[in-house]
């Protein structure tokens, strides 16, 4: 048992870890190909484990509904609406449109989901705004530098802002330029080793806390 | 008349004069493009004397299937040299003054693997066109790319000073600065147990190839174990079945080693959807009904960071975020209480763990950061130097360049 839970996932790791590293420094259509056809079985498990998602998320709402737990009202509109759009899609054999014509299944996606999905996005404007009012608060010396920064950056953006401001426009492109893109670098620098760091303890078997934790 | 004829002549002369000059490309070579997956073939020849933008040279590649040669490329006779090409210096193997292009299969145009191709090169001026001899080869492809050789010693160096910084932390500790992000774990959790509310834990947007979603979920198990001790409810929205499913056996495990099997509940890991705002709005929903008293946002996020953690902030909720999207950098630090930025998501398992194997691939990493802050402040000298200067260390700017 301990060599299904153990032994086996942490041999398939190192071995096709190691397979797929090598992969980058072969360039021949084979090694392409064992690549692409590696990633489409990817997909199809992943396409396969949206059936544990999706059980998951009825369970959890089955649950609710029973229940009767706070907020169990949602949780039927989330019902309603999965099995609606499941049933009008198969219906209308996953089509949008049929002959230039829209679905109701199409219907759904242009006039309920892209709504809703830009309603969202758009929020983040009334967000940033008010992260943004709390964060330029100069509370403590690094506040005071960011608001600093940022106005200057706000001004140098805008052309009245470099109108009013001229020396704005080239001091905020010091700053993307030279500072930011400086930080920036040395972030993604820590980032890539970091990540190549934690993909070297999963392939040799150092980091194994995703098989679910435990030492032995 | 004579007059005339003198004129004339003397306008005449330098042109004809020039085109008889013409002479055809020396030396051309054509073979298969080395360290390539095969449908190229790559063209040299060698510079000739006193060639100028006015010049141009022209290739045109005969195809077993085609009566007429076709044109492939045309340029100035001045450009498309070798040192010009994206090659490392080790892989060159003709002198970096010949001139040089690259035949490969794109739009209008296959070279197939195996098939003998013919290239002639042709040295035109105006009207006039001088061509070399036609060459063949054979493109094939190649099992190994000696282009990125550089590429695989500096993970074999990295490898190496990766395991040796754990057998050194085997046996000596090693100092690990604070994280004030990671203190704050056990607060969080503390926290969310006094106020007798649950913990909102997010993975991000990236499945189980991304490290940072990696990451993400052995830090739950961390917080999971912690957690358990103290009995705490833990909620984990995932956006991912697989990572769900991974983190479903992540928290079990955590719960079984903190001693608290019989509190782990099933559905603490569940999934909502892969579309990214209706998660939002979904995990928004719960923080605004459920109001858990700590948020933790780990892994790798896009635009929906800012509309969560807002929500979050909104609700007095305290918020330990760590990503390796820099771009989203500026929204955690600006509304999370802290912030565990790039390599210190990485960091996290260690400093939770405090194992000596976990702690020496920190130090291996920060052996190959200093590497790579030496190589750049060596590389940046060099070039100052150069250019104030006027030095031509060219060999060892472009060795820094290939090195790269």
């Amino acid at each position: 048992m301990t060599f299904l839970r153990r032994q086996l996932p942490l041999f398939i790791t190192f071995a096709t870890g190691i397979l797929f590293a090598a992969q980058y420094y072969v360039p021949h259509p084979d090694s392409e190909l064992m690549l692409t056809t590696t990633t489409k079985w990817l997909q199809i498990i992943g396409g396969f484990a949206l059936v544990l998602g999706v059980t998951s998320l009825f369970h959890l709402h089955a649950v609710k509904i029973r229940r009767q737990e706070a907020g169990w009202g949602y949780s039927f509109v989330l019902y309603a609406g999965m099995l609606g759009t499941i049933v009008i899609g198969l219906w209308h054999n996953g089509k949008e449109t049929t002959e230039g014509v829209t679905t109701a299944f199409g219907w759904i996606y242009t006039y309920m989901m892209v709504p809703l999905q830009g309603t969202m996005f758009a929020i983040l404007a009334f967000f940033i705004a008010s992260a943004a009012y709390r964060s330029f608060r100069a509370r403590s010396r690094e506040a005071a530098v960011l608001l600093i920064a940022a106005v200057i950056v706000m001004m140098g953006r805008v052309p009245l802002g470099e109108h009013l401001i001229p020396l704005s426009g080239d001091v905020t492109q010091w700053i993307l330029n030279v500072l930011n893109a400086a930080v920036r670098r040395a972030i993604l620098i820590g980032i890539s080793l970091g990540a190549i760091a934690l993909s070297l303890k999963i392939i040799f078997g150092v980091e194994r806390a995703y098989l679910g934790g435990g030492k032995e | 008349m004579l007059q005339t004829v003198l004129v004339l002549g003397c306008l005449l002369l330098p042109r004809l004069a020039h085109a008889d000059d013409l002479a055809s490309p020396q030396n051309v070579r054509v073979f298969d493009t080395p360290n390539d997956g095969g449908g190229s073939l790559t063209v040299v020849w060698d510079k000739a004397a006193g060639e100028t933008k006015d010049g141009r040279y022209q290739v045109l590649l005969h195809q077993p299937s085609a009566a007429d040669p076709k044109v492939i490329a045309e340029f100035a006779a001045n450009s498309r040299y070798v040192k010009d090409a994206k090659i490392p210096w080790w892989t060159r193997s003709v002198p970096n003054t010949n001139h040089f292009i690259t035949i490969r299969t794109g739009k209008g145009l296959e070279l197939k693997d195996g098939t003998l191709y013919g290239v002639t090169v042709v040295a035109v001026s105006g009207e006039h066109r001088a061509p070399a001899a036609t060459v063949q080869a054979t493109p094939e492809p190649n099992w190994f790319n000696w282009n990125q050789i550089n590429n695989l010693a500096i993970v074999i160096i990295f490898v190496l000073i990766v395991f040796g910084s754990i057998h050194v932390a085997k046996t000596k500790d090693i100092f690990l600065r604070r994280i004030a992000g990671l203190d704050a774990v056990d607060e969080a959790i503390g926290r969310a147990t006094e106020l007798g509310k649950p913990i909102l834990y997010l993975t991000g947007a990236g499945d189980m190839s991304e490290p940072s979603t990696v990451a993400a979920a052995v830090i739950l198990g961390r917080v999971a174990k912690r957690v358990a001790a103290y009995e705490t409810d833990l909620l984990v929205p995932h956006r991912d079945p697989i990572v769900m499913a991974v983190c479903q056996e992540i928290t079990k495990q955590s719960y079984l080693e903190a001693g608290k099997p019989d509190v782990f509940k099933e559905d603490s890991n569940f999934f909502i959807t892969t579309d990214q705002f209706s998660y939002t709005a979904a995990v928004d929903g719960i923080m605004l009904r459920k109001k858990p008293a700590a948020n933790f946002f780990m892994g790798s996020y896009f635009a929906e960071s800012l509309l969560l953690t807002e929500t979050g902030a909104s609700t007095g909720a305290i918020q330990i975020a760590g990503t390796d999207s820099d771009h989203q950098l500026p929204f955690f630090v600006t509304t999370c209480d802290y912030t565990l930025i790039g390599e210190e998501l990485y960091a996290a398992s260690a400093y939770l763990s405090r194992e000596p194997i976990q702690l020496g691939t920190l130090r291996g990493q920060d052996i190959g950061k200093a590497c790579i802050l030496g190589t750049i402040a060596v590389g940046t000298a060099v070039a100052t130097v150069a250019v104030l200067f006027g030095v031509d260390l060219s060999p060892i700017i472009d060795l820094m360049r290939d090195l790269k």
